[in-house]
């Protein structure tokens, strides 16, 4: 290694171990707090199910794609999970739907609904799901990506530009971005301009006016559903592809997850993923063990011994519970205001 | 028919606790007295626990996902305070993490006095910065010390070498001090900022339990922690034991011949000492357990009681009569965690082992809860009958899955890959089995099994 200051592969080394993992990790997780945003605006409660629903989501994932390797149905290059989203979408919906309809549905038709009736219930479905995840398909970690692993390799990288850092794209964090921004442009564009979106909207902001102008409930919070059962396969799947699935780890995403919405602002779906964002950057930067970096630009004899961790990474999942925290502390409403208001319902 | 209910609506208490008795005696008969001693301590660690939640979630509506953290805290005071402590450990690194927490805590206070002085945020970003990476400094150094001392059996700074029974308050004074400060952060706000604040922060105790090996040796278990009550070895050598098996089994040794006496008799020593230790326990339990109903019954039949439950019952009303809520409310939460606490240092001083890897939110938090569900929000009595009746299916749903699955392996050909599927999965089929309960218990008998007495006042 040089003994000169070199910001050019810094920041190569930046990109490929800092930006690109954050920008990945941060869309799963946008995706996951859009369900939660969702759930929480419509049918006004947290969902404590979303991360095992995306477990259940991403079993179906898996269980499909080695259905279709078994049966030879691929297509060289692009990932088999890929192909096998919308049915899990479907599967997953009806999952959501049935539980709505046996869990949720009767506490929404009481007179008065108290919010923590239905936390708890959610805790009960979530503790249903894992039990049915982890008994179809074991408690065990496993991976479920084929296909072409890079979309550019470091070597490819390296050969490309002649620098020192390569900077590698895996096709995992090209779709995760892609499908990120498409799906979130969806549901921005439906919320915002088709008739249901609106009725979802109005149903979000006042129900009774919503009720009054002839909406219909069932149908609102079906649709919401749907929209989450999309949301939460397709967020699993993607960071299944990308860092392996194991239901634990699933269900642990539940504290990033609740962290996003309530950093954005709980309620506001612009927040939820402004606040995810911020949440896998501080995982991604904190964690991160800045020796190579701080090499590349400081002179000689300024180099650093330790790692220059900031945080170890096993208490990663602490880290969004600080920002967590500290947003409490500080702001409560959130980035973006949403509804913190003590309810007293 | 009508008769019969009326008989169970007026003694509901008695039947349900007389059943819950009997099924037990049942299992004690058939199977033997040291497993129902075992099932009926572990019921009563839960009730304790369940108690705790049942203060929180009975009297104030207050939702805590975080029990399995605090039940931690009690198992970790329990280790800190009984263990005799390492002195080589100590005499390395003892000054060392002294002087790295210390800096911490300084760390800490400056933050929040510069920070209550209304400086400038990035300065306070930057001090607190500072200070954590002083701090962290010093830390590694510190428990890179401590950590190589004896790393086999040892390779932490061990206990105080206080009693085991002071242990369980510090474990509630300690489970109090970490409800203190959440409640302190989330109360007030919307009342499911207090659940995502307790699930994450029992999240984090178990990982700061799990990675600190200087503390109480991470996942290398602590074993052989001190107890309150005897030895079985030492029963078994005693006199004053022997004599009193063979008095209780005099009738039964007198018709075996004088040569299997003998070995008869040690037999039954044996035998004796696990029941006469597990006995103990139960009177140890039985004792804190209704200490802490009379309090708390007390307590809710007074003045303090009314207030709390005119609170859950009306925030509005209550607060427009001048009660501070958020006050009430962070009161509550407090002392149900440490009553949580107790239960956790409890349960680790029964094991005799504490062993990390043991703390799931299922165990814990999920279960305790249906517990105070099933029995009866509201009603100290309820969660009791709860944890008994929901431990003891709890402990009984393995075997009978398994029966499950034989019975319909019947059904199919000989070695059936399925069969052998279903063998290894079917205890994951308890989290829906208990889910399940959680859920019908809700939907069609929201009130528990014993309910709330003078709901309507």
């Amino acid at each position: 290694m040089s003994d000169s200051i070199d910001i050019i592969n810094a920041f190569a080394l930046m990109t490929n171990f800092v930006i690109i993992p954050a920008i990945s990790y941060g869309s799963q997780l946008a995706l996951g707090a859009l369900a939660v945003t969702l759930v929480y605006s419509v049918l006004r409660f947290s969902n404590f199910a979303q991360g095992d629903s995306m477990a259940f989501g991403t079993m179906i994932v898996i269980l499909l794609t080695g259905f279709m390797i078994n049966q030879g149905w691929i297509i060289s290059g692009i990932p088999t999970a890929l192909l096998v989203i919308p049915i899990a979408i479907i599967g997953t919906a009806i999952y959501l739907l049935s539980m709505d309809r046996l869990v949720y549905k009767f506490y929404r038709t009481r007179v008065k609904p108290k919010t923590i009736t239905f936390c708890i219930a959610s805790i009960g479905v979530m503790f249903v799901t894992g039990g049915l995840v982890r008994f179809i398909i074991g408690p065990r970690p496993q991976t479920f990506a084929d296909g072409e692993r890079f979309i550019f390799s470091v070597r490819e990288f390296k050969a490309f530009t002649g620098l020192e850092q390569g900077i590698a794209l895996k096709t995992s964090q090209f779709l995760t971005i892609t499908i990120a921004i498409l799906l979130v442009a969806f549901v921005f564009y439906f919320l915002q301009k088709t008739k249901t979106g609106k009725a979802m909207r109005a149903y979000s902001d006042n129900e009774e006016l919503a009720l009054l102008s002839g909406i219909n409930p069932d149908k609102v919070v079906q649709v919401t559903w749907l929209l989450v059962a999309a949301l939460t396969t397709i967020a699993g799947a993607l960071y299944g592809l990308d860092k392996g699935f194991s239901p634990q780890q699933y269900h642990l995403l539940l504290l990033p997850i609740f962290a996003s919405v309530i950093v954005g602002g709980i309620g506001s779906p612009l927040g939820a993923i402004a606040g995810a964002f911020l949440i896998s950057f501080s995982e991604v930067l904190l964690t991160y063990a800045y020796k190579k970096f701080l090499i590349y630009l400081l002179p000689l004899s300024m180099h650093p011994n330790s790692l220059v961790q900031l945080i170890g990474t096993e208490y990663k999942y602490a880290i969004s519970f600080v920002i967590l925290v500290i947003v409490l502390l500080i702001r409560p409403t959130g980035i973006f205001k949403g509804k913190v208001l003590h309810d007293y319902g | 028919m009508d008769n019969q209910n009326n008989i169970w609506q007026t003694n509901r208490t008695i039947i349900s606790f007389s059943i819950m008795a009997l099924v037990l005696l049942l299992v004690g008969f058939n199977q033997s007295w040291a497993l129902v001693l075992g099932i009926v301590n572990l019921c009563l660690i839960s009730a304790i626990m369940a108690l705790g939640v049942n203060i929180q979630w009975g009297y104030a509506g207050l939702f805590n996902v975080g029990i399995m953290g605090f039940a931690a805290l009690g198992g970790v005071s329990v280790v800190l305070v009984s263990q005799q402590p390492v002195v080589e450990a100590v005499e390395a690194g003892g000054l060392k993490i002294l002087l790295a927490l210390t800096l911490g805590v300084i760390t800490v206070a400056t933050g929040v006095f510069l920070h209550k002085r209304r400086f400038n945020k990035w300065l306070i970003i930057l001090v607190v910065l500072i200070g954590y990476l002083v701090t962290r400094y010093y830390f590694s150094d510190a428990t890179k010390v401590i950590e190589k001392v004896n790393p086999a059996l040892e390779g932490y700074l061990g206990g105080l070498g206080i009693h085991v029974m002071f242990s369980w308050i510090v474990g509630g004074l300690v489970a109090a001090g970490a409800a203190w400060s959440i409640g302190k952060i989330t109360l007030g706000l919307r009342a499911d900022y207090l659940a995502i604040a307790t699930l994450g922060i029992s999240e984090i105790i178990l990982y700061i339990v799990k990675n600190e090996d200087w503390l109480v040796r991470g996942v290398k278990n602590v074993a052989g922690l001190s107890r309150p009550v005897p030895y079985e070895v030492n029963l078994q050598n005693s006199d004053w034991f022997q004599n009193m098996v063979s008095w209780i089994y005099s009738s039964s040794l007198e018709l075996l011949p004088l040569a299997d006496q003998a070995n008869q008799l040690s037999q039954y020593v044996r035998e004796s000492s696990v029941v006469f230790v597990k006995l103990c326990y139960s009177g140890l339990f039985i004792t804190i357990l209704v200490a802490m109903i009379l309090l708390a019954n007390l307590a809710l039949d007074s003045p303090w009681g009314r207030k709390v439950r005119a609170i859950r019952d009306n925030e509005v009303a209550a607060s427009a009569m001048g009660k501070n809520i958020k006050r009430q409310h962070l009161q509550i939460f407090v002392i149900g965690s440490a009553i949580v606490g107790v239960a956790g240092a409890l349960l680790v001083t029964y094991n005799g082992t504490f062993v990390p890897t043991s703390y799931q939110p299922l165990r814990f938090t999920f279960l305790i809860w249906v517990m105070v569900i099933v029995g009866g929000s509201g009603n100290n009595l309820g969660s009791v009958i709860g944890a008994f009746i929901i431990w003891f299916l709890w402990i009984q749903s393995g075997p009978m899955g398994i029966w499950a699955v034989e019975v319909i392996s019947n059904f199919m050909q000989e070695g059936s890959s399925t069969v052998e599927f279903m063998k290894s999965r079917v205890h994951f089929l308890k989290l829906v089995f208990m889910g399940s309960i959680l859920l019908l218990v809700m939907r069609f008998s929201p009130a528990g099994i014993l309910p709330e007495k003078n709901k309507q006042m």
